[in-house]
């Protein structure tokens, strides 16, 4: 099959791949450039499992062809930690037990931190929107629910440490 | 005067650590050992994986319910660049037999169709090809001719058919797989003595866990063992190599399964025994390895894991001052087109069916109905979930009837808390309990009377608001011989009472103790839980554990995590590991310290003279039993190294009567479970809000509340999908017309309590290491329950009653609108 080069700025790296025009996003970053974080539960974007920032955004990955996302910036959660270094919402996934097959989790990872780059300070029932698209059978929720929350607060007293005196 | 349990003698405790010591680990909220791999992004999951040379399977699926295959064209789809092989079901049985069935007599089930379909989704052709599009490409290729039959979706329709309506014809004459009668204890008498009789015909409808993770598999063929190695997502990875080992034409230490991390199961995930055998037959006709990940459409349809379909006709015998005296129901329930367990859901359900009531005696008619569906599997709570939600509208009948508070009518008939072990008619036990304090709890965290009292004021201003109140059972740690014991008794089948749960520990030379377990991540948290019991054990710290997952080559006794057992059953196996290896410690350090090692004891890490400060660390015994055996005296109990293997069996369970006067002990360490729902309805759209939840849940001595609350929350959850939105919907032709997420609705974060309050009760087992019961199940054991009385008591003005769930919006809407045409 007839293949495209494409460029995506992938977690801060520029990443080129030969690829067909019909490889979904969430296909080629699970399985042409080694970044499985990103999970696949139903290939029709409904569950949310394969969020992804491109350009910002949080974006169904399984929903976008990869060229689409030629030229773009993406985001995964293998970007979000450094190093060793979990992120704030990463922490606050982990004190809170946000988690528990670890499925969605890459989503809702996505999808807050979507959330908490536009609202740092959301309400419960904002965060219960910004999630609203994303299913989790383990959880019931709450506990993401709470994670975010406390992701929030940690991101405003690191943002606030930043802060010239 | 003799009873039908006298026979059933309760052997003692095997209980070793007691409950209600000063604890250091077990009972904290500990971060999770497992998570932080998952939050990188690094789980490991069975579609992350890949084996060189690496092919990818698509299959074709029936697009009837029942149809004879009358020819397959794979010519189309073999021409395709990129494809390897294409084959039909005739092909693949050329080097795998059928699937494995716990029923019996079996019903012969094909990981592949051959010469006929009995469900929509049922596969008819695979693909293998270089990659999964062009597999997909090529499956769209493949010319298949049906002959359509008739179609059996309701059971009563399915009951009636005859020739070519019959699904298996060469293994049975009709659709009816089973029926059998059972009474436990003088069920005949306490109904013709009873005063009154409460009657409901009930019906649960069908839905399945729909884990967020697919089913998948990649299998190749093994030159080692001549067998095949195995990835799969399966919980039962050092099981079921036994089950499947026929259908391969091998034996079971052919198999070589490696352990894969699970994206959830709920019970979807016990077996997979069709997707190990379809895509090891793949990988042997292809010569390549294959990978074959489930796409959604696939699990809804094919996945063999749909949850209980049931129609019920109960009957709760009282006296008139409210007496529970005796239940009796018959049963049908819609298996599907096979019967992989057997009826081991409706066995599963005889651990609590009376509930926590003193109810004497107990009869049923099971009848096991095949239809053209998926067949049925595993979903949290496998049964018992129905027979708590029939159990509970039968008391919330009975309170109406005699017009009693239904909460006095279930305390006037609780079991006390000095009664146990309370053994049930079915002949199960009850472990330990503290029913009433479980619902006394529950009356707090919400506000009970308040809420009584604001509900009845809010109906009175003309909302439909509703207060339910259910009070379940939750059993744990299962015995296997609910798989058979309603078997026919001339057709028992595999009469299976082991279920073991096995750990490896060794201390490495520096230190670390190192378990492999042999029972894998499912989204429950056994690295935690192992390392909490074992921190305790060895007077060391969380971070000197580490914890690895065994292969079948090194792996042994590993059933998994179901039943809400691996919590109770991997404590037992923690504790007899940590004796053997405490035992060698002391000897060494015995040594070591010129004290005799009965003068030792283990604490902050080291082994120490009782009463002194003379101690040596762990550590410094470790590196000399692995690498310094001249300083020990040249006897075998001193030979290098500190390791060892432990298995723990069942903690108490017996053998069914010969004569099915009762089931034995099989499920006996039984939490309780009360919820408090309030709901308001929409009367004029059906839609159900929860304003509050209470859930109170008593399952032992706690290892971890943070995660016990995770799975609480997770199963009520489930609960409220079950209660108000999950149902799969077929038309006449067995047309599965919801088999995506977009239209079977999973409950999201609005379906959720806003301030779902829990609590918990400290109950200990006498039985089980620590006091531990089981809680994986417990949220979607109580929830429908609360549910379903909330919403009766909301809409008791129009007189709706609830007698089918699920109730979503239109069929409740539907319901309010029959009301008011009155």
């Amino acid at each position: 099959m007839e293949t495209q080069t494409v460029t995506i700025q992938i977690n801060g790296r520029k990443r080129t791949a030969d690829i067909p025009p019909r490889l979904l996003l969430s296909d080629c970053l699970r399985h042409k450039l080694g970044m499985p974080g990103t999970h696949v539960g139903c290939e029709h974007g409904v569950c949310g499992a394969c969020t992804v920032i491109v350009d910002g955004r949080a974006t169904r990955s399984c929903l976008m062809f990869a060229v689409q996302a030629d030229g773009c910036a993406v985001t995964t959660v293998e970007g979000l930690s450094k190093g060793d270094a979990l992120h704030p919402i990463q922490e606050a996934f982990w004190e809170e037990h946000g988690l528990q097959c670890g499925f969605c989790t890459p989503g809702m990872l996505m999808a807050a931190h979507e959330l908490l780059a536009h609202t740092p300070d959301p309400s419960d029932d904002e965060i219960r929107e910004a999630i609203s698209g994303n299913l989790c059978r383990c959880t019931g929720y709450t506990y993401i629910i709470n994670a975010i929350r406390s992701a929030g607060a940690k991101l405003r007293a690191q943002a606030a440490l930043k802060l010239p005196a | 005067m003799g009873s039908h349990l006298d026979t059933n003698v309760l052997p003692k405790s095997r209980q070793r650590e007691l409950p209600g010591q000063d604890l250091k680990w077990i009972g904290k909220s500990m971060k999770r050992v497992e998570d932080r791999r998952f939050l990188l992004g690094k789980g490991q999951y069975i579609d992350d994986l890949s084996v060189p040379h690496m092919l990818h399977a698509a299959t074709v699926r029936s697009p009837h319910a029942h149809a004879r295959i009358v020819s397959i064209d794979l010519s189309k789809a073999l021409a395709l660049p990129g494809v390897i092989g294409a084959y039909s079901g005739a092909d693949l049985a050329t080097v795998v037999d059928a699937c494995p069935s716990f029923a019996s007599p079996p019903v012969t089930q094909r990981c592949m169709a051959i010469d006929k379909v009995r469900h929509v989704g049922e596969v008819v052709a695979a693909i293998v090809a270089e990659d999964r599009y062009i597999a997909e490409d090529a499956a769209e290729l493949v010319e298949v001719v049906y002959e359509v039959l008739p179609a059996n979706v309701t059971m009563e329709a399915s009951l009636a058919a005859t020739g070519d309506g019959v699904i298996h014809p060469a293994d049975r004459e009709s659709n009816k797989a089973l029926d059998e009668s059972f009474k436990f204890g003088p069920v005949d008498e306490d109904f013709a003595r009873a005063d009154h009789i409460v009657k409901r015909r009930l019906r649960w409808g069908r839905s399945s866990a729909q884990a967020i993770e697919t089913l998948g598999c990649i299998s190749e063929v093994d030159f080692v063992t001549g067998g095949y190695k195995i990835h799969c997502n399966t919980n039962f990875y050092n099981f079921i190599p036994f089950v499947i080992a026929g259908s391969l034409r091998l034996s079971p230490t052919q198999l070589h399964m490696m352990p894969v991390m699970t994206g959830g199961s709920f019970g979807s995930k016990v077996f997979t025994h069709k997707i190990i055998i379809l895509t090891s037959g793949l990988s042997k006709l292809c010569g390549q390895p294959v990978k074959y990940i489930e796409d959604r459409l696939e699990h809804f349809t094919n996945s063999d894991s749909h949850g209980s379909d049931r129609l019920y006709d109960a009957e709760l015998a009282l006296a008139k001052d409210g007496t529970m005296l005796s239940l009796r129901f018959t049963v049908m329930d819609d298996y599907g087109a096979f019967l992989q367990f057997g009826v081991g859901t409706h066995g599963n359900a005889m651990a609590q069916v009376t509930g926590p009531y003193k109810i004497k005696s107990f009869g049923m008619r099971v009848i096991a109905v095949l239809t053209n569906k998926c067949q049925q599997g595993p979903y949290r709570g496998f049964g018992s979930e129905v027979t708590n939600w029939v159990i509970e509208r039968l008391t919330d009948a009975a309170a109406e009837e005699l017009n009693m508070d239904p909460v006095a009518l279930r305390l006037q008939n609780m079991i006390q808390p000095n009664e146990f072990p309370y053994m049930i008619p079915t002949g199960n036990i009850y472990d330990s309990g503290n029913y009433q304090e479980v619902l006394k709890q529950a009356q707090e965290l919400i506000g009970y009377e308040a809420w009584k009292k604001k509900a009845a004021d809010m109906r009175a201003a003309g909302r439909c608001v509703g207060v339910g109140v259910s009070t379940c059972q939750e059993r744990s740690v299962y015995g296997p011989t609910e798989w058979w014991f309603l078997n026919n008794r001339a057709t028992p089948g595999f009469t299976l009472t082991s279920t073991p749960e096995g750990i490896s520990l060794r201390i490495d030379p520096a230190g670390k103790i190192f378990v492999t377990l042999n029972s894998i991540f499912v989204g429950n948290s056994p690295e935690t839980v192992v390392t909490q019991i074992l921190a305790e054990q060895f007077t060391v710290a969380p971070s000197d554990i580490v914890i690895g997952y065994s292969d079948t080559h090194s792996g042994f006794n590993g059933v998994g995590p179901q039943g809400s057992r691996f919590t109770a059953m991997i404590a037992g196996a923690c504790v007899s590991a940590s004796i053997k290896i405490k035992d060698k410690l002391k000897l060494l350090a015995g040594h070591l310290l010129e004290a005799n090692p009965g003068d030792l004891e283990l604490r902050n890490g080291a082994v120490g003279i009782k009463g002194t400060d003379k101690q040596v660390g762990i550590a410094d015994i470790a590196i000399q039993a692995n690498f310094f055996r001249l300083n020990f005296p040249d006897r075998p109990e001193f030979d290098s190294g500190l390791e060892t293997t432990a298995v723990y069996d069942h903690p108490i369970s017996t053998m069914p009567d010969p004569e099915r006067k009762h089931l034995g002990v099989f499920y006996p360490m039984v939490g309780h479970i009360c919820h408090i729902a309030v709901v308001e309805v929409d009367a004029q759209t059906g839609k159900v809000e929860i304003l509050d939840y209470a859930a109170v849940h008593d399952n032992g001595t706690i290892v971890n509340p943070k995660t016990l609350g995770g799975q609480v929350m997770g199963g009520t959850a489930n609960g409220i999908g079950t209660t108000l939105t999950e149902e799969f919907i077929y038309d006449e032709e067995g047309q599965f017309l919801n088999p995506n997420f977009a239209e079977y609705a999973l409950p999201s974060a609005y379906e959720m309590p806003t301030n779902l309050k829990l609590g918990h009760v400290e109950t200990p087992s006498p039985y089980t290491e620590y006091g531990v019961k089981g809680g994986g199940e417990g949220g979607r054991l109580g929830a429908p329950s609360a549910l379903t009385s909330a919403i009766e008591s909301a809409l008791q003005n129009n007189g709706v009653k609830i007698t089918s769930l699920p109730v979503r919006p239109a069929q409740l809407r539907a319901l309010i609108r029959a009301t008011e045409k009155r």
